[in-house]
């Protein structure tokens, strides 16, 4: 199965006046459709170059970049954007929806942008909201919706059309932790429909969702976790009777 | 984990055999605490020596003896509710103990350390997510007790994650000249004794 996101030895370095600042160093990266993977790290450990890197919003200094197999650094800038549309979907923490137009007008809004006629866009949009559970708000305004609701319509809007890879920065941001666990059950929902994800998180119980969490220390992936056994170790079996 | 009380809040519901009263303590508590029979009728007599509960005494004991709670079991069970544990005093955290030893270690590598621990901490954590993502509806016991478990092991990270911060500013920072706040602090509690 081909791989919905490949770094290959990215790196990135900024100039910051005459200083060099090493934002990612040598990160190799592989997610599987129908995978979550957590990167999690502290501020300024590079996870969010990570992702912006990862989305095609930003190139990197050496290093490849594939998602569904494409490799991102040999396109031009438009197949590259096309792209970005096509197969990327993003959740920010801020969710980022367009105060101006309903929660059914944003979801679609993708699509639109990406040429589809704007009857068909919105029939996927409220088709994504469905889903969700969301049909009774399509016609709301972001600031009618609740912090937790908004961030199901900014899920729908990343997983409508035909994404193949999620990429999320804290999306559970300042939600309670009962809204934050629906969030993170959506992404999982989306992963097991075969799209593949990247959550960037410092939060261990957001990171603790994902198949595979990566630790990322001053640009470095030094760490990951290896795969568990399933929960029925966690409970003794019968007391000695 | 308090045996003895939890007998006591299952018999608040009515009298109740021993075999009864491990059967529903395990379920109640997600099935994460077994007791042993031994365990349940060790506890029963304890607390009919204590006259918190009451059986029928002709019966012989074993499987057949039902056990009922009497008003002073009742309000013992009500004190020890609303009875604070101790949580006053740090406890012995062998994983605190393990990260002061590694500071002061000439040649260990405190960063990888806590990373080791960390790692360990976030596949618990992972364990315990999946349980609630592949059960669906957890039982109300033991959803109680995953969200418990979550919150533990997350604050050590976070404590991890806290210390390793603390320790990475420490060497890059000169030592500080003068440390005046520590032996005033220390001297005013002295003088609250």
């Amino acid at each position: 199965m081909t791989p919905v996101l490949e770094l290959t030895g990215v790196s990135k370095t900024y100039l910051d006046g005459a200083d060099e600042v090493h934002a990612l160093r040598e990160v190799d990266l592989t997610v599987e459709p129908g995978r979550m993977v957590a990167v999690m790290g502290p501020s300024g450990s590079g996870k969010s170059t990570l992702l912006t890197i990862a989305g095609a919003l930003e190139t990197p200094t050496t290093g490849g970049v594939r998602v569904a197999g494409q490799p991102l650094t040999a396109m031009s800038r438009d197949d590259r954007a096309r792209l970005r549309r096509r197969a990327i979907g993003y959740v920010f923490q801020d969710f980022n929806l367009l105060p101006g137009l309903t929660a059914a007008e944003n979801v679609a809004l993708p699509l639109e942008l990406d040429g589809q006629p704007a009857g068909k866009a919105r029939a996927a949009g409220l088709r994504a909201l469905a889903e969700l559970g969301l049909t009774d708000r399509a016609s709301r305004f972001p600031d009618q919706l609740s912090g937790g609701e908004r961030q199901r319509v900014a899920i729908a809007r990343a997983v409508v059309g035909d994404r193949r890879l999620l990429l999320a920065d804290e999306p559970t941001g300042a939600l309670d932790s009962a809204s934050g666990e629906a969030v993170m059950r959506l992404i999982l929902a989306a992963c097991k429909s075969g799209v593949g994800a990247v959550v960037v998180t410092h939060d261990a119980q957001l990171a603790s969702w994902a198949d595979r969490v990566v630790f990322i220390r001053d640009g470095r992936l030094i760490d990951h976790t290896a795969p568990r056994p399933g929960p029925e170790s966690l409970l003794p079996g019968p007391a000695t009777r | 984990m308090s045996i003895r009380h939890a007998m006591l809040a299952l018999l608040s519901e009515g009298p109740k055999y021993g075999l009864q009263l491990r059967e529903e303590f395990e379920a109640r508590t997600g099935e994460v605490w077994p007791l042993n029979v031994g365990q349940v009728y060790t506890t029963l007599q304890r607390l009919e020596r204590d006259h918190l509960v009451e059986s029928d005494d002709e019966a012989d004991p074993g499987p057949q003896k039902s056990f009922r709670i009497t008003a002073g079991g009742a309000e013992e069970l009500a004190g020890w509710l609303h009875t604070p544990p101790d949580l006053a005093s740090p406890p012995r955290d062998e994983l605190i103990i393990k990260i002061l030893v590694a500071v002061r270690l000439p040649g260990a590598d405190v960063h990888e350390i806590i990373q080791t621990h960390r790692r360990h901490l976030v596949e618990l954590m992972q364990q315990w997510t999946r349980l609630k993502d592949e059960e669906g509806d957890l039982d109300l016991g033991l959803a109680l007790v995953v969200d418990a478990e979550l919150y533990r092991l997350d604050s050590v990270v976070r404590w991890l994650d806290t210390a390793d911060g603390r320790l990475k500013r420490a060497a890059a920072e000169p030592p500080a000249p003068a440390r005046e706040a520590a032996p005033q602090i220390r001297r005013r509690a002295g003088a609250r004794r």
